[in-house]
């Protein structure tokens, strides 16, 4: 063990590494460059770690140090098939997000883009960490470096969003810490190579051990609940989003909104499901109408938003509810179909991100009734958004389709009412975006829109890019789906 | 056996190809060369789908498979295509009747810029690909992802003038109308992978399968696939969009009405039909609401002034038509009847273009008049159309609509007799439209009289083929009555409904109609739309411009009987109600005013703790012996 430099440890450690020489370089230049180069070789790393999957690979996956004498607790990290596509979305997000916003200078950059790649570690580290207690830590480590970022890179009202999404988020975080503790009381010890020995342990494997009495799962299901509850978000745990969404600096709401909501998702699939099975199963019902509830009213809000970041907002609301359904669904379809759109809801909202970002750059404005006809100034721009429009509204032969799809599919199967409710949304989706695409790009222009240019090189490449992943997987989404096959059989073993 | 039909993948993909070329290459190809690449590419697939039609007629029936789409355990859906002789006939409707809009197109549209003409073409035959992969698609996964496909391309020609935005919102509806219907399509999908964990046509419809299903499903799933047709094939309830669909230009409309997106409805319940026959509840509906749209749509078309509105809404009424065909068993009857309304509806929309393009862009049939003398060939060919669809013997629409209402007549006279009125009614509205745009006087302006002309070739081209097929097309579906083995085109579908006849043959085997009954109801839908005919031809020939408004029931008829003020009072304003109810109340007063409502009161109690660090010693002594004092306390109790 650890003879290795294993992927895992190469995915957090890279970003940490490069994030400390950003605080260290001071100047813009050298952070921007140092951000895209280290952020490009993650990548590199991480696409590479998609095709060593093989169990005889798993000295490069897994790794597992431990110090003697210790509570119970060791630097336990690896990659199963859902870290591995979360990690490469993370991999993915950020270079695309630094070239997006490569024209961009932030004031004291030095620090921001230190604190955007000590995220970049964090969220690796959530997906990869085997051990609650270092699970808790990356999660936290993902989180602070934001509220710096909001707080200090946002909007005007930035203050009150970032103390909004801090209290929320925190108050999660807290409720979680004392779930960890609880289950690790009550966790079985666990010997170490060296004799020695823990009368308790952190590992996930033996959370999944615990002994937890059915009502003692009740409440401890909720605490870890409401802390990914609130990262995802789920209704009625979801207001901070739209507020911090349209406060902070768009780069990073492409993390809050591309990677970060994952968190919580993969949350209850790392964790909580197969901690909790027999409260999951419990609960099952309670959750889903949840979700259901928030689908709907999600969609509804976001048909009256005049303000193009708070209706990214709450379309992608509306988008985790179905997912976070079909997770409590616990079929094969379902589990399947929130994998790979986990995936794809990523690179999709930072496609609408990229958009949004490139008009209000140029127009100086946000909000859709204050736009009209840009199409007519930059028809490029309008064809590559709608394309990623499309997607986000699941149109066959568009990543989201087949996720959708699979999660619909599955939710039928557990409740068909649940699924006739989940399926308006598609119709109410169709709504919103469309709406959208007619008032802010068709029509006339307006004086606003007037000194709008065509896109850029880079930014034509970073949008054909993702348009281009929008058709890959939508066209031919068997290589997402094998990569996650096992993890997801696995999983539903869990409660079955 | 297999390799005969393997090229068939070119098929779609070549409408493709021409929508990549000309999307990508719009700004630099000029309008002759994106207008050629768009046709041609689709004049490719019509050769390709007759060497298909040609092979399947030899009996080269097959599953093409491709690669797999979704391969999970519990579901597998592979990419393949189905070829058979429902699905080769509608490759020749598609792609042929696609060409000819191609070809008018080039001319219609030539006043476009030469970026938006590329985009026009590459829109049309991303048009052609979806329809083709819908008619292609060998399960209910690869047809849904051209049942969207179409809508979706319909949402983009309709909104191709982009900067109009009553054209904008029109398809805008037409989307979102089609999105209603795409989600009982959906949860049919998901109904059947529930139930037989597969949605392949071979499969589903094997008799192992059949008989997992319990008469709820078949119904339930038939129900919902239904809504799906209703949608994108225009019945009530999902039928606004079509007319105001009309926002597109009018070769669109020639594709949407006569080769396209409309007919998808049919095709995919023909497709099903076993499911449908096992489903006799289904089958009630469909006549039922198929009867409803008819009547209701010809109604609407008797008083609409706009000369595509009259068209659309008697495409409405003619897919009602069809929906009755279906629902009392007549398959093929369905399926002729979309083959001729291809061919004389695609004629009539082109028709009217060339009328439109004469006119300066003028639709409003009491401008026109008199149109006779100035475009010859526009003339006669429209008027075929005219009788065409009024099923004026031999021409292509007698034969089919006469084979929906005898079906319909044995399935129950009522059923007959309100298709005869409608019949009437049809007749009666496209003579009006074709006295009061051909016939008369000249009623339009000085400017536009002297700008009357005949239309170039590449537009008079399609209609005189169209035309051609309009009269002839009928001629391969002759009823028995007349000759026999006539019906060559029952005769080649057979196999697609055998199962059905199967079932039906062995359930309730219904009587045929004597050869002396089948005469008289021939007779009398005949001479009901010839009456209709002659009186229509006679009182708007001689058409004359009133200012007065209509009263009473003409006003109800020109307002289309209300129905988008209803669901705009009933459906939209309330919903609309609701979202602001969520975003002003619930979200902002209600969630948000909890959250920041416990935020204020950490803070208020925050403040008011403050006076517990004083500073003073005294008072800090005092609480610690207070708090020990309740902690001995407590500890007394336990």
């Amino acid at each position: 063990m650890g003879n290795y430099i294993t992927f895992p440890e190469l995915l957090i450690w890279l970003p940490m590494l490069a994030g400390i020489l950003c605080f260290i370089s001071k100047k813009e230049q050298s952070a921007k460059t140092i951000a895209l180069i280290f952020s490009l070789i993650v990548l590199v790393i991480s696409a590479v770690s998609l095709f060593y999957t093989d169990s005889k690979f798993a000295t490069w996956n897994i790794v597992n140090y431990f110090y003697p004498n210790n509570i119970g607790n060791s630097f336990y990290v690896g990659l199963d098939g859902t870290g591995r596509l979360l990690t490469f979305l993370t991999a993915l997000a950020f270079p695309v997000i630094f070239i997006a916003t490569y024209k961009n200078n932030y004031k004291n950059a030095a620090s921001f883009y230190g604190l955007m790649l000590l995220t970049q570690s964090g969220l690796m580290g959530v997906f990869c960490a085997m051990d609650a207690l270092l699970f808790y830590f990356f999660w936290e480590l993902a989180l602070i470096p934001v509220y710096f970022l909001c707080s200090k890179w946002g909007g005007e009202k930035r203050i009150q969003a970032t103390f909004k999404f801090f209290v929320y988020t925190f108050t999660g975080s807290l409720l979680m810490l004392i779930g960890i503790i609880y289950v690790y009381l009550h966790t079985p010890g666990r010997a170490f190579d060296d004799n020695t020995s823990s009368v308790h342990s952190f590992a996930l494997n033996a959370f999944m051990n615990a002994s937890l009495s059915a009502s003692e799962q009740n409440w401890l299901f909720w605490l870890f609940f409401i802390a990914f509850a609130v990262k995802m978000p789920i209704f009625p745990f979801h207001t901070w989003q739209p507020d911090t969404y349209d406060q902070s600096p768009t780069s990073v709401t492409m993390v809050l909104s591309g990677v970060m909501v994952k968190m919580g998702l993969f949350g209850l699939i790392r964790w909580l499901i197969p901690i909790f099975p027999l409260a999951t199963v419990k609960f099952s019902h309670i959750i889903i109408i949840l979700s259901v509830i928030g689908i709907i009213y999600a969609s509804f809000i976001a048909i009256v938003q005049d303000n193009l970041k708070k209706l990214v907002a709450y379309s992608s609301i509306a988008h985790i509810g179905l997912m976070c359904a079909a997770i409590f669904a616990m079929n094969q379809l379902s589990v399947q179909g929130v994998l790979l759109q986990m995936f794809n809801h990523g690179i999709n909202i930072i496609g609408l991100w990229i958009v949004i970002e490139l008009l209000e750059k140029q127009t100086g404005v946000k909000h859709i009734s204050q736009l009209s006809g840009v199409a007519n100034r930059a028809p490029v721009l309008t064809i590559l958004l709608v394309i990623i429009a499309l997607a986000n509204i699941a149109l066959p032969l568009t990543n989201a389709f087949t996720g959708e799809f699979l999660m619909l599919s599955g939710l039928y199967q557990f409740n068909v009412w649940y699924t006739v409710a989940a399926g308006l949304g598609i119709i109410l989706a169709a709504v919103y975006t469309l709406n959208m695409i007619r008032n802010v790009f068709y029509g006339n222009t307006n004086s606003v829109v007037d000194t709008v240019n065509e896109i850029s090189f880079n930014e034509k490449f970073i949008l054909g890019f993702i348009v281009c992943l929008i058709f890959i997987i939508g066209i031919y989404p068997q290589p997402v789906i094998d990569l996650t096959k096992s993890a997801v059989t696995e999983l539903i073993t869990k409660i079955k | 056996m297999s390799n005969v039909l393997q090229i068939a993948w070119l098929i779609p993909i070549l409408p493709l190809i021409g929508f990549i070329i000309n999307g990508a290459g719009r700004n630099n190809l000029s309008k002759g060369v994106s207008g050629f690449i768009g046709s041609a590419v689709v004049f490719a697939s019509f050769l390709l789908s007759i060497y298909v039609f040609i092979q399947v007629k030899n009996g080269h029936t097959d599953v093409l498979h491709y690669f797999n789409f979704i391969n999970i355990e519990s579901l597998k859906i592979a990419f393949d295509f189905k070829l058979d002789q429902l699905s080769s006939l509608f490759l020749l409707i598609i792609t042929g009747v696609g060409f000819l809009i191609h070809v008018y197109s080039t001319s219609y549209m030539h006043e476009e810029p030469a970026k938006d003409f590329a985009k026009y073409f590459a829109f049309l035959n991303l048009f052609v690909f979806s329809m083709l992969l819908l008619v292609m698609g060998a399960n209910y996964v690869i047809m849904f992802i051209g049942w969207e496909g179409v809508g979706l391309c319909s949402y983009l020609l309709i909104g191709y003038w982009f900067r109009n935005n009553d054209y904008t919102i029109a398809a805008k509806k037409a989307f979102i109308m089609n999105r209603i219907g795409d989600l009982g399509f959906l949860l049919a999908v998901f109904w059947l992978i529930a139930k037989v964990g597969t949605v392949s046509f071979d499969e589903v419809f094997s008799t192992v399968n059949l008989a997992k299903l319990t008469l709820t499903d078949k119904t339930g799933i038939t129900l919902l696939l239904f809504i799906g047709a209703t949608g994108k094939s225009a019945q009530i309830p999902l039928y606004t969009w079509l007319p105001d669909a009309m926002a597109g230009p009018t070769p669109v409309s020639a594709l949407i009405h006569a080769a396209t997106m409309v007919t998808a409805g049919i095709y995919m319940i023909a497709r099903s039909n076993i499911l449908y026959t096992m489903a006799p509840l289904t089958q009630g509906v469909i006549a039922i609401v198929g009867l409803a749209t008819a009547v209701l749509a010809a109604t609407i078309a008797l008083k609409q002034n706009d000369i595509k509105k009259v068209l659309a809404y008697s495409t409405v009424s003619q897919l009602g038509i069809m929906f009755l065909g279906l629902g009392v068993g007549a398959y093929t009857g369905a399926v002729f009847h979309v083959m001729t309304h291809a061919f004389f509806k695609a004629l009539l929309f082109l028709g009217a273009g060339s009328v439109i393009h004469a006119m300066s862009g003028e639709q409003d049939m009491r401008n026109m008049g008199g149109l006779k003398k100035h475009m010859n060939i526009t003339h006669l060919t429209f008027l075929l159309g005219c009788l065409a669809i009024a099923g004026m013997p031999p021409f292509s629409g007698f034969f089919s609509k006469d084979e929906i209402l005898a079906a319909a007549y044995a399935n129950n006279p009522l059923l007959w007799g309100i298709g005869v009125i409608t019949a009437m009614m049809t007749a009666f509205y496209m003579f009006r439209l074709y006295a009061m745009t051909f016939l008369g006087k000249f009623r339009g302006t000085h400017d536009q009289e002297h700008h009357l002309h005949e239309s170039p070739f590449a537009m008079t081209f399609p209609l005189i083929i169209l035309a051609l097929l309009a009269v002839i097309g009928g001629w391969v579906g002759i009823p028995e009555v007349f000759m026999h083995g006539g019906h060559k085109l029952e005769a080649f579908l057979e196999p697609v409904f055998a199962n059905t006849n199967e079932y039906v043959n062995a359930h309730h085997p219904h009587e045929h109609l004597s050869p002396s009954k089948e005469y008289i109801l021939m007779g009398v839908s005949v001479a009901g739309a010839l009456i209709a005919l002659l009186y229509a031809w006679n009182k708007f020939s001689k058409y004359e411009k009133t200012e007065l408004p209509s009263t009473g029931f003409a006003k109800l008829l020109e307002n289309k009987w209300y129905v988008d003020e209803i669901y705009q009072s009933i459906i939209i304003q309330p919903l609309r109600s609701l979202s602001v109810f969520f975003n002003n109340v619930i979200e902002k007063k209600g969630i948000d005013g909890f959250v920041n409502g416990t935020g204020k009161a950490v803070n208020y109690g925050s403040r008011q703790l403050r006076w517990l660090q004083s500073g003073q010693v005294g008072a800090y002594v005092l609480l610690m012996v207070i708090g020990i004092l309740v902690l001995f306390i407590i500890q007394l109790f336990l």
